[in-house]
């Protein structure tokens, strides 16, 4: 979200998760990317390999493999952390393009009140959210784990991609809506068919960095008997007290999974720019 | 000549700052209207409030039989009514030529997909850019771009057509292409409103002209009257000015 706003002033200053964004023409961070990468690969083939006792185990446990190999989905961590991820993200796509635009209405009470959901949202930490949805409201309903965990993260992530809609949507030049109402189509005519198209192109490589950051914040589920990646160590680690093997496994597969989608928004934005140069 | 436009004492305020005070125009059909005065007179600002991208503070405009000010105006019929043709082109990027020009009949006048296509070719020969159809505007010249919004506002069938400066932002070989195409449409009988800078070309094609100086009118009359023989002192310095350079 903050790139949008940095593209206008010069000065560029990135401290969020795009900074690390591993483009080709950024050699020093490719070639870190590469290192980190490849390392965690190998990392992950060479230590069930060497110590095959508990790595190979872990591996298979958070993974979801039983004894013989087989793949059991129902037990399978890295499906349900991309469970999770997939179903946050989707709703909070929704969300966000909703409070996006609500935050540029002219009814005043929808942009006070899509304002004060981002305020709000943004002042509480996830962790905390993820509490009160689970716990707290408990008291008058009681939400499904996982359905739970995908409502906070939606209702979380939404506020933040809502602040990416809008950045989105104002940097499309005023002429452009100008444009279409001079030619008498309505509002939500321009909007529709005009800003919107115009606003995708612009969004996307930040929506990118926010999916990552969720998949790495689907870790907080596991407070919620959610059986995701660092869940499924939890349980592994609690019976075997392997507790430096377990965890260095679910780290390594986290990184894995971050730098592959990362270098994944990467190419998207490089494939982006060279569009924007050929059409 | 029935009267398309007429604009009765408006004013218009941004703030604490005045940019029209009671300005009054009556503007006939088939009227090739040109508003000159340098930049801040108010010029652009006066276009803007007859389709009613502006509101006035005060007065009232009207567009053949509709009040544009009212609050009850139908304004989208209105903006039907008057293409408007802007400084920046304004096209949408992210659609082709023939999308541009086909787009607003379609969806706001529900014209047919087919007959809105023979339509837009029929304006893009007109302007003389058959060939560009499937073209984006970032593959147009600035030139072939504003020839593009041209046909995109004539595709509306306007009863006037405001032109907003439409050659400042262009080279003096782009902005001739431009003015050819104005000057066919003149010729054409269309009513339009322009702000432009382009004197020479206000002498030629002008059947009435107006000088707006400090959210005023100062002047207006007839090409020869305000070109050659000025009444007002700082119509004359301002002529002046810009024929000297």
């Amino acid at each position: 979200m903050a790139k949008i706003e940095e593209k206008q002033s010069k000065q560029k200053i990135e401290i969020t998760d795009g900074v690390l964004i591993p483009a080709r023409d950024d050699s020093s961070i490719f070639s870190a990317w590469r290192i980190s990468f490849y390392g965690a690969i190998a990392a992950l083939v060479v230590l069930p390999f060497l110590s095959p006792e508990p790595y190979s185990h872990v591996l298979k446990f958070i993974i979801g493999f039983d004894e013989n190999w087989r793949f059991d989905i129902g037990n399978s961590g890295l499906v349900k952390t991309f469970e999770v991820t997939v179903l946050s993200i989707f709703f909070a796509l929704f969300i966000g393009l909703l409070v996006g635009l609500g935050r540029i209405s002219r009814i005043s009470f929808i942009n006070r009140l899509c304002t004060v959901y981002v305020e709000v949202i943004r002042g509480i930490p996830l962790l905390v959210q993820l509490f009160y949805i689970y716990y707290a409201l408990a008291k008058f309903v009681k939400i499904m784990d996982i359905s739970a965990a995908v409502i906070a993260m939606a209702i979380c992530y939404g506020a933040y991609i809502g602040e990416i809609f809008r950045a989105g949507i104002q940097s499309i030049p005023k002429g452009q809506m100008e444009a279409a109402l001079a030619l008498g189509m309505s509002r939500s005519q321009a909007i529709y068919r005009i800003i919107l198209p115009q606003t995708i192109k612009v969004v996307l490589p930040p929506i990118g960095n926010e999916f990552i950051a969720l998949l790495k914040d689907s870790s907080l589920v596991s407070i919620l008997a959610v059986s995701d990646l660092l869940r499924r160590g939890r349980e592994y680690a609690s019976t075997s007290f392997y507790y430096f093997e377990t965890y260095t496994m679910v780290a390594i597969i986290y990184l894995i999974l971050t730098l592959f989608f990362s270098r994944l928004v990467a190419i998207m934005e490089e494939r982006m720019k060279i569009n924007a140069n050929q059409s | 000549m029935p009267i398309r436009v007429k604009v009765i004492n408006v004013s218009k305020n941004f703030g604490n700052v005045v940019a029209l005070r009671n300005v009054s125009l009556e503007v006939r059909k088939g009227d090739v209207f040109f508003i000159i005065g340098s930049s801040g007179s108010g010029k652009s600002t006066l276009l803007r409030c007859i389709n009613r991208l502006e509101n006035v503070t005060s007065g009232e405009i009207w567009v053949e039989d509709d009040l544009v000010t009212g609050p009850k105006a139908n304004i989208r019929k209105i903006r039907e009514e008057t293409g408007m043709v802007f400084q920046s082109f304004n096209l949408f990027p992210h659609l082709t030529v023939l999308d541009n020009i086909t787009l607003a009949p379609r969806i706001v006048k529900k014209v047919d997909k087919y007959e809105a296509e023979d339509v837009a070719r029929s304006l893009l020969k007109r302007v003389g850019l058959l060939d560009k159809e499937r073209a984006y505007s970032e593959q147009l010249s600035g030139g072939q771009q504003q020839r593009v919004a041209i046909a995109r506002a004539l595709a509306m069938n306007p009863k006037v057509m405001l032109f907003d400066e439409p050659t400042s932002a262009l080279d003096p070989e782009m902005t001739k292409e431009v003015l050819d195409v104005m000057r066919d449409l003149a010729d054409e009988g269309m009513t339009m409103i322009v702000v432009s800078h382009e004197m020479g070309f206000a002498k030629a094609a002008a059947t009435k002209v107006v000088y707006m100086d400090n959210a005023e009118i100062i002047e207006m009359g007839t090409p020869e009257q305000i070109f050659d023989n000025p009444q007002k002192e700082r119509t004359q310095r301002f002529l002046k000015n810009v024929l000297k350079s």
